[in-house]
């Protein structure tokens, strides 16, 4: 009899504390990985679907240096330094094609200010890969960063390495909530200098750039991207080149029609 | 055997004791987490003094639109007839003089925005954010109580009526019952008949504020803009005015200043300066999509040769000006807002 009672207790005791802790733990477990085994790929783990073909919206902020060519000298918000607007002055667009350099206007610091098509696409479950009709660029987001591709040659889209930034039901980066939405952060360095205007505004290869891709529901349905870059150039600016650049999400390729890169146009 | 089961009651009732109390300090452990639902209505804490970003827009925020800028503006017929029949000189007819601006003034205005909770006295829970920018500007209530709508018939104040809610770590709002007002302060407006969607995105202390405004009267698709801004710890802008005071500043009451349709003198500077021909700057639909750039390109490039070298007009923003020099006589840009306020507002 008293061993039934102390059996019965036991089992109810350990009961409760398996319930207990099913109850505190289930919480935490919603959108990260288990206390045991390898943490889900960034493919998994992604709070938001960026995958698609997208399309820049260009209403009016900035059109008139994005939509045509800027006039010679037109520097306009960039917090240009002296020896850039001396870069800046001696742009000569034919010389640039002339020396297969027509692409400088294309780099990661700029081509989200290219009215363009973007297409983006998982190349694989750590590497996300945006593709660009203008331009034909390809720029690739490492969740999992290699140090040696990291400092390799210079390239127009450099090295980019990405995280998500995780909004957790609960609210709260934080907070151990259910993944519910989220960001995508992208920090991009090694970099060839080009330009962030097609008028030759330039940036060195000493540019950083920092962006956040937020997705935004239109009351209609259609999808919003935002993406905010944050161009730093110890070089030629004097601080941050801030843009926001608005994409609206397709349905279809319909509209994508690759071009190649022009150093006038 | 009596004292047995006493025993065996006494212990049995102690091991109860025992697992009701394990239970309630387990329960106790889950409990941070179960009372994040208190503060789920509110994630993240978006008061504060936030300052716009100056590098993006510069020709809207720094020195306010060309006369005939309508680039990447989705006018319908009836929102372009609107805008080039504008004259500047509306702001100084008496009914107008104290008109507020609208909502839309988030997004071009080169001041900073305040956010405030209001707080429910009651409850002591936020019930809305209250967002202000200058004194001559609408504000904006972020309603987060669950409110609902007033009727859509009623005459609702410049503020207009706003709800929110939160998507993770996002408040999202959506506003109603606007007062027709500028959305570039060159004749672009929206009806009252608009309405609003902002998205507030906050990334530490960086904030990004997307507005998508809807109107089925001026414009023919949404019209989205969206703005950086940076938390500020400097002192905060004040949003406490003296009160408008109309007077008289050179428009009779009654009259309205405008063009008739061909008259306006001043719908070629976006082809004196920039080299874009009207039909480009009289916007619509078509102009904010990349497949416009096709229909410009012959004839810019053909332009092109015949630019000045060096730019000399409206080629930088305040803070980093070429040498005074340099500049030409500036041509005609649009009046800015009449009155009193119009050191502060001349945008």
């Amino acid at each position: 009899m008293r061993r039934n009672l102390t059996l019965k207790s036991t089992a109810r005791i350990t009961f409760v504390l398996l319930v207990s802790l099913a109850a505190g733990t289930a919480v935490h477990a919603q959108g990260r990985p288990g206390p045991s085994g390898p943490p889900p790929t960034a493919k998994a783990a992604a709070p938001i679907d960026l995958t698609g073909y997208w399309e820049s919206l260009v209403t009016t902020e900035d059109w008139v240096y994005r939509m045509v060519t800027p006039r010679p000298g037109d520097y306009a918000g960039v917090p240009l330094r002296p020896v850039g607007i001396q870069v800046m002055d001696a742009w000569d667009p034919a010389k640039d094609t002339a020396a297969g350099l027509q692409c400088k206007s294309y780099g990661a610091p700029a081509i989200m200010r290219v009215p363009e098509h973007l297409h983006i696409t998982w190349q694989d479950d750590q590497t996300l890969k945006m593709e660009t009709d203008a331009g034909e660029q390809t720029r690739l987001f490492h969740f999992v960063p290699s140090m040696a591709a990291a400092h390799g040659p210079r390239t127009w889209q450099g090295y980019s390495v990405a995280q998500w930034e995780f909004q957790r039901q609960g609210g709260g980066f934080r907070s151990a909530g259910k993944a519910v939405w989220g960001s995508l952060k992208v920090t991009t360095s090694n970099l060839k200098e080009g330009y962030l205007r097609k008028n030759g505004v330039p940036y060195s290869e000493k540019t950083q750039v920092m962006e956040y891709y937020d997705p935004v529901q239109e009351s209609n349905g259609d999808g919003l991207m935002v993406v905010t870059s944050y161009v730093t150039d110890p070089v030629y600016l004097f601080s941050p080149f801030v843009t926001d650049n608005n994409f609206l999400k397709l349905s279809s390729a319909a509209g994508w029609e690759p071009s190649a890169c022009s150093a006038m146009w | 055997m009596a004292s047995n089961q006493s025993r065996f009651r006494a212990a049995n009732s102690a091991m109860r004791g025992m697992t009701c109390a394990i239970a309630l300090i387990l329960a106790s452990a889950a409990l941070p987490v179960r009372a994040q639902g208190v503060v789920a209505q509110e994630p993240v804490d978006l008061s504060g003094s936030w300052v716009p970003y100056a590098t993006d827009n510069p020709l809207e925020v720094d020195e306010g639109p060309f006369t005939d800028d309508w680039t990447g503006m989705p006018l319908s017929a009836a929102g372009r007839a609107l805008a080039q029949s504008y004259s500047a000189s509306i702001y100084a007819e008496p009914e107008r003089v104290c008109q507020l601006y609208g909502q839309w003034k988030y997004m071009t205005a080169p001041f900073p925005v305040r956010i405030w909770p209001v707080v429910g006295q009651a409850t002591d829970q936020i019930v809305a954010w209250r967002l202000q920018t200058t004194e001559d500007q609408g504000g904006m209530t972020i309603w987060m109580d669950g409110r609902q709508p007033p009727s859509k018939y009623l005459d609702y104040s410049r503020g207009a009526f706003t709800t929110g809610h939160w998507k993770g770590d996002t408040l999202i709002a959506d506003t109603s019952h606007l007062k027709m007002a500028p959305a570039r302060n060159n004749g672009g407006f929206y009806s009252d008949q608009a309405t609003l969607t902002s998205t507030f995105i906050l990334h530490g202390d960086k904030l990004v504020m997307v507005f998508v405004l809807h109107d089925p009267v001026y414009f023919t698709q949404p019209y989205v803009y969206s703005r950086f801004f940076n938390r500020s710890t400097a002192r905060p802008a004040s949003t406490a005015w003296p009160p408008c005071i109309v007077n008289y500043e050179g428009v009779a009451e009654g009259a309205v200043p405008f063009y008739l349709p061909g008259k306006n003198p001043l719908l070629d500077q976006m082809m004196k300066v920039f080299h874009v021909p009207e039909y480009a700057s009289e916007g619509g639909a078509q102009t904010m999509y990349p497949a416009y750039r096709d229909r410009l390109k012959a004839q810019y490039l053909k332009l092109y040769p015949t630019f000045p070298k060096k730019c000399k007009q409206y080629c930088t923003n305040f803070l980093f000006q070429r040498p005074a020099a340099n500049l030409a006589q500036p041509v005609a840009r649009a009046p800015a807002k009449s009155g009193q306020r119009k050191a502060k507002s001349g945008h």
